[in-house]
């Protein structure tokens, strides 16, 4: 049992590494907060200066909060893509979740103008736009597994993923031109990914729905590993596929779905993580791998969010950005590299 | 012998929008415990169709298949996954699994809701993993074997799987000569050490005629089970394929090229 001992070490750096990260995190940004004042702060205590009480509470706090939740969620629902789909690029953002809650978002910001008041108000709260994004992530879920029912060949599931990403930028497009300059900002805004602005509330609507999806998830460990065999083999050891896979996709679309409707579209950490995951613990066992991806998504969000803001740098580099910058050369390597393993 | 699994006029095929299509009709097939059964019959005939109704996939146009005096399609997944095992020819998902994960996933249909092993559980595994020869392999990644070891951690899985039948598709298919004898061998011993019964489709009919305990053919007229030297007696093998070269020499118990 040599690998329990490696894999609870390994767990033990990862646990620091993440607290660390998450006081770096608050600690680092435009005015940069010395760690006693943090933790001082943090453990119910006054900082030396009242604004930057004000600030780590208010505002980093909440920050670095989302950031884990995002790497979270979206991690999950990666590792949960990769498996059902038996494919090593699977993630919410290749299959075209992403895009389907951008759509979805995108005609509630930008097309609300052409509806009555009384749902403008509804669609544009935060719960509306959380609604919009979730149903948008789920409608391409479906649609995917559709075409997966017809194509065996997963390639083809990929290209219909990318195929729905240009039809989305497309309407996106069509709908910029008939909406007024605010809408657009806004919309733009969303779009390139932000982890701060999030109000406490909808923190806590974001943890809910990360909550439920990371449950579902946890349910699907059995199965997930079953389905490692292939979908024939998963069925003779007595998997109920139809209801396994209705629960994946339902945990995917509410984890993407939620994540990508308070933190914008983030790329890349779906994809990656998971395979971060996969490599260091070298095995494919979910009930390992649920913990490490889920440690890793959060570790590698809060690295992020750091690198975007910078010491010394007033402005805050959007996190779409970041990610992808991150993001890309991992998925090359993982490519040039990839031999049997997922 | 009371048997595991019995079909009683039972009729194989499918149905289109237009028409139903039959593929065989009034089988009457009996597969008894401790016995090594093999399916034979040219390509297309429609063997995997007749594996996929007796395991439940695929429901028959009419008549039963009882898999323990009980219909197999009344089954609940779970009980069915602790009666039937299958070993298939589909290459598997690239993964990181070892030969011993692979071997242990066998125990889901009694392992709790999030897959931990019992000591009873290893037990098994370890057990399948002896019969089949395989211990020393347990820690090596499923990528890492020949293709003949694959085949036989395949049939590890099936047994930790703890099922009275065990239903192979073609587990010869990618092997050499001396792979497939040893397998076949394997499968023999595997049959009268467990009592368990084994059911395999294959194409090699020579190594299947001295090796199995008693065979199915399939022909488009008609499907016959029974030991292979009665069938070779009854002259059955004659009607296996319908071309003039291939003929079948009763004597050696084997195809000639003429």
């Amino acid at each position: 049992m040599a690998n329990q001992k490696r894999n609870t070490i390994l767990f033990f750096i990862l646990g620091l590494a993440l607290l660390l990260l998450f006081f770096l995190d608050i600690s680092f940004g435009s005015i940069t907060i010395p760690f006693k004042e943090v933790y001082t702060s943090l453990t119910g205590g006054e900082a030396s200066k009242s604004t930057w009480e004000y600030i780590i509470i208010n505002y980093r706090l909440p920050k670095a909060i989302t950031a884990v939740l995002v790497g979270v969620g979206l991690s999950i629902s990666g590792l949960l893509m990769q498996t059902l789909f038996r494919n090593p690029l699977a993630g919410p953002d290749v299959l075209g979740l992403s895009s389907g809650a951008i759509l979805a978002v995108a005609i509630v910001i930008l097309g609300a103008g052409l509806l009555p008041s009384f749902l403008q108000t509804i669609l544009l709260s935060s719960y509306g736009i959380v609604l919009a994004s979730t149903l948008g992530s789920i409608s391409v879920l479906l649609l995917v597994l559709l075409v997966s029912q017809r194509l065996r060949n997963t390639m083809a599931i990929l290209i219909v993923g990318l195929m729905f990403g240009s039809f989305t930028s497309a309407i996106v497009g069509v709908l910029t031109y008939f909406s007024s300059a605010e809408q657009l900002q806004k919309f733009t805004f969303w779009s390139l990914g932000s982890l701060g602005n999030l109000s406490w509330s909808s923190i806590v609507v974001l943890a809910i729905s990360v909550g439920i999806g990371l449950l579902l998830s946890a349910s699907s460990i059995k199965p997930l590993n079953a389905l490692l065999l292939g979908e024939n083999y998963a069925k003779s050891m007595g998997l109920n596929f139809k209801k396994t896979r209705l629960i994946i996709i339902l945990a995917t679309s509410i984890l993407a779905g939620s994540v990508t409707a308070f933190a914008g579209p983030i790329a890349f950490i779906g994809l990656a993580v998971p395979h971060i995951a996969k490599l260091t613990f070298r095995t494919s066992n979910h009930a390992v791998l649920y913990w490490s991806t889920l440690f890793y998504g959060g570790i590698i969000m809060l690295f992020c969010d750091i690198a975007s803001q910078l010491p010394g740098l007033d402005t805050t580099l959007p996190i779409n950005a970041i990610t992808s910058i991150i993001g890309a050369p991992v998925v090359i390597w993982l490519l040039v590299r990839k031999r049997n393993f997922e | 012998m009371k048997s595991i699994l019995s079909t009683s006029n039972l009729s194989i095929g499918y149905k289109t929008k237009k028409a139903t299509v039959t593929i065989a009709q009034n089988l009457n097939l009996n597969l008894e415990p401790g016995k090594l059964i093999a399916l034979i019959g040219a390509n297309g005939i429609g063997k995997s169709t007749l594996l996929r109704t007796i395991t439940g996939i695929q429901h028959p146009l009419s008549g039963t298949v009882l898999l323990n005096d009980k219909n197999v399609f009344e089954y609940k997944p779970l009980d069915l996954a602790q009666n039937l095992s299958i070993v298939l020819t589909e290459k598997l998902p690239s993964s990181n699994l070892s030969v011993f994960e692979l071997v242990a996933l066998g125990r889901q249909p009694y392992t709790n809701w999030i897959g931990t092993l019992t000591p009873y559980d290893i037990t098994k595994v370890n057990e399948a993993l002896e019969l089949t020869q395989i211990s020393h392999l347990a820690h090596k990644k499923h990528y890492e074997i020949s293709d003949g070891q694959l085949q036989k951690v395949l049939i590890a899985r099936a047994l930790a799987q703890d099922t009275p039948l065990i239903i192979l598709d073609e587990p010869t298919t990618h092997l050499d000569l001396l792979h497939k004898v040893a397998l076949f061998k394997l499968l023999k011993k595997l049959t009268h050490e467990t009592g368990k019964c084994i059911l395999f489709s294959t194409h090699d009919i020579d190594l299947a005629i001295q090796l199995s305990d008693e065979m199915i053919i399939m022909t488009p007229e008609t499907v016959i089970q029974d030991e292979p030297c009665n069938l070779i007696a009854t002259g059955s093998f004659a009607t296996l394929f319908k071309d003039d070269h291939i003929t079948f020499d009763a004597e050696k118990g084997k195809f000639v090229i003429t």
